[in-house]
């Protein structure tokens, strides 16, 4: 008996397949076939919809020859990560452990150790899940998204770049080529916590926290959420005295996450997920605090 | 249906000319047409793990990956793996009855193979982390990990 399918009728839709060498060549591409070209980095979100043929673009623009978009450099104020990074050198290169550990830490828990060696920063934050590791850290350190598109580079603050679910303020024919995170203060302590029901999973909720020194007696504390709602959402800095009780941190983060407008459904109940979000802030808090004064001793 | 393309997909070492659409998943390519099938698909969305392969030495899904993207790179799959007996990794399998049904084995091999050349002495945690990313049905774990740790034991010998 013959089949009921053949290969033309299973998985992804047909497309045409693109490989430019340069980044301009890709933006040449992208603005001639507009919203039916779709760029594909590591493929690690963007597979998984074309075989499931949630996306069905008439042209996918591979964008793994641009190694000139694998990097990251150092600057006074910042760190530059080129868009084409994979996760795997997030997560252990050396300069990224040594001065911005928190980042390492969160592209450590992306998926799995093999989706981490393709997946890839600019894809991460261009796919923009609303529970995605790399988003959320460029809405707590307010980064700046670097873009180029036929008209040239431009550069988007990373809490604009974010629009909704899924939604980021990109032309279709412009590409994201690397992402600017400000280097974070001397002495800062950092917390991540996310919660999934299995691990490698999109988390239900994820929180990352900054604690840095203000002066000799003061902190200042940076707290953003995923998973929350449609997009990471950054709190406003909290400014304690280094020797403030735990009661005042408490009341002022849960005057803040009481105003949270928290994502309702089904299968995790809002209840769920603002219980999540306080007690994973409270732990990320905790481990920040602790981080900071291995810092100073 | 887009036209199919002629690409040179090196596989293990070796060349072949093969004409492809460009929708067609390297794990169906590896199977289908180059009759590798040592490569199982699972889920096909990259969460079982049982098509993991390497690219350019590292492990990654094979069924998120389309053959075209493949010119240029090389594609070791599991039939690389202990071509003159059984690699340390598939050896500690054997010992601890790491496989069950096998299916997911190949995956694990892959994956690990390439994990345990680049981090020579992972804890039990990390093995675990690692792990996680490959799925056994017949909930193997327990021999799987205590494999990883007795081969990682063993290459260390070795290298001494």
């Amino acid at each position: 008996m013959a089949p009921i399918w053949s290969d033309s009728d299973l998985k992804p839709a047909p497309f045409h397949y693109h490989r430019p060498s340069t980044i301009e060549e890709a933006i040449g591409i992208l603005a001639r076939h507009g919203s039916d070209a779709k760029p594909i980095a590591g493929g690690q979100s963007l597979g998984p919809m074309l075989n499931m043929r949630l996306a069905r673009p008439a042209h996918v623009v591979d964008l793994n020859d641009l190694v000139e978009l694998d990097y990251v450099r150092g600057a006074a104020d910042w760190i530059e990560i080129g868009a084409m990074t994979r996760h795997h050198r997030v997560a252990t290169a050396p300069e990224i452990a040594r001065d911005f550990p928190l980042l390492a830490a969160a592209a450590a828990t992306i998926g799995h150790y093999p989706i981490r060696q393709r997946g890839t920063l600019g894809g991460s934050l261009v796919h923009a899940d609303p529970a995605a590791q790399l988003p959320l850290i460029a809405v707590l350190t307010n980064a700046v998204v670097l873009v180029r598109g036929p008209n040239g580079p431009r550069e988007i603050a990373a809490a604009e770049f974010f629009q909704s679910v899924m939604t980021v303020s990109l032309a279709s024919d412009e590409l994201v080529t690397a992402v600017r995170f400000p280097r974070p203060p001397v002495a800062t302590g950092w917390g991540f916590e996310l919660f999934s029901r299995r691990r490698g999973d999109f988390a239900m909720v994820a929180v990352a926290a900054m604690l840095a020194p203000v002066g000799s007696s003061g902190v200042e504390a940076l707290i953003a959420l995923g998973g929350i709602g449609p997009k990471p959402l950054r709190l406003a800095p909290i400014a304690e005295r280094l020797d403030a009780g735990s009661t005042s941190w408490a009341g002022r983060i849960a005057s803040q996450m009481a105003a949270l407008e928290i994502e309702d459904d089904k299968f995790i109940p809002a209840a769920f997920r603002r219980e999540l979000a306080s007690s994973l802030t409270e732990q990320a808090l905790l481990a920040a605090a602790a981080r900071m004064q291995r810092a100073h001793t | 249906m887009t036209e199919r393309q002629m690409i040179s997909l090196t596989v293990n070492g070796q060349v072949h000319e093969v004409a492809v659409e460009p929708r067609r998943l390297l794990s169906d390519v590896l199977r289908d047409d180059l009759g590798l099938t040592g490569t199982h698909v699972g889920c096909e969305h990259g969460v079982c793990g049982a098509c993991t392969i390497l690219i350019d030495d590292q492990p990654a899904r094979s069924c998120l990956t389309y053959a075209v993207q493949m010119e240029g790179h090389e594609v070791t799959t599991i039939e690389a793996i202990g071509r003159d007996g059984l690699s340390p990794f598939q050896q500690a399998m054997h010992e601890e009855h790491g496989l069950q049904c096998g299916f997911c084995t190949p995956g694990i091999i892959m994956t690990f193979e390439a994990y345990l050349r680049d981090n020579p002495n992972p804890d039990e945690a990390e093995i675990r982390d690692v792990l996680s990313g490959n799925l056994c049905r017949c909930t193997g774990y327990q021999p799987i990990v205590a494999a990883v740790l007795k081969a990682a034991a063993r290459q260390r010998e070795e290298r001494q």
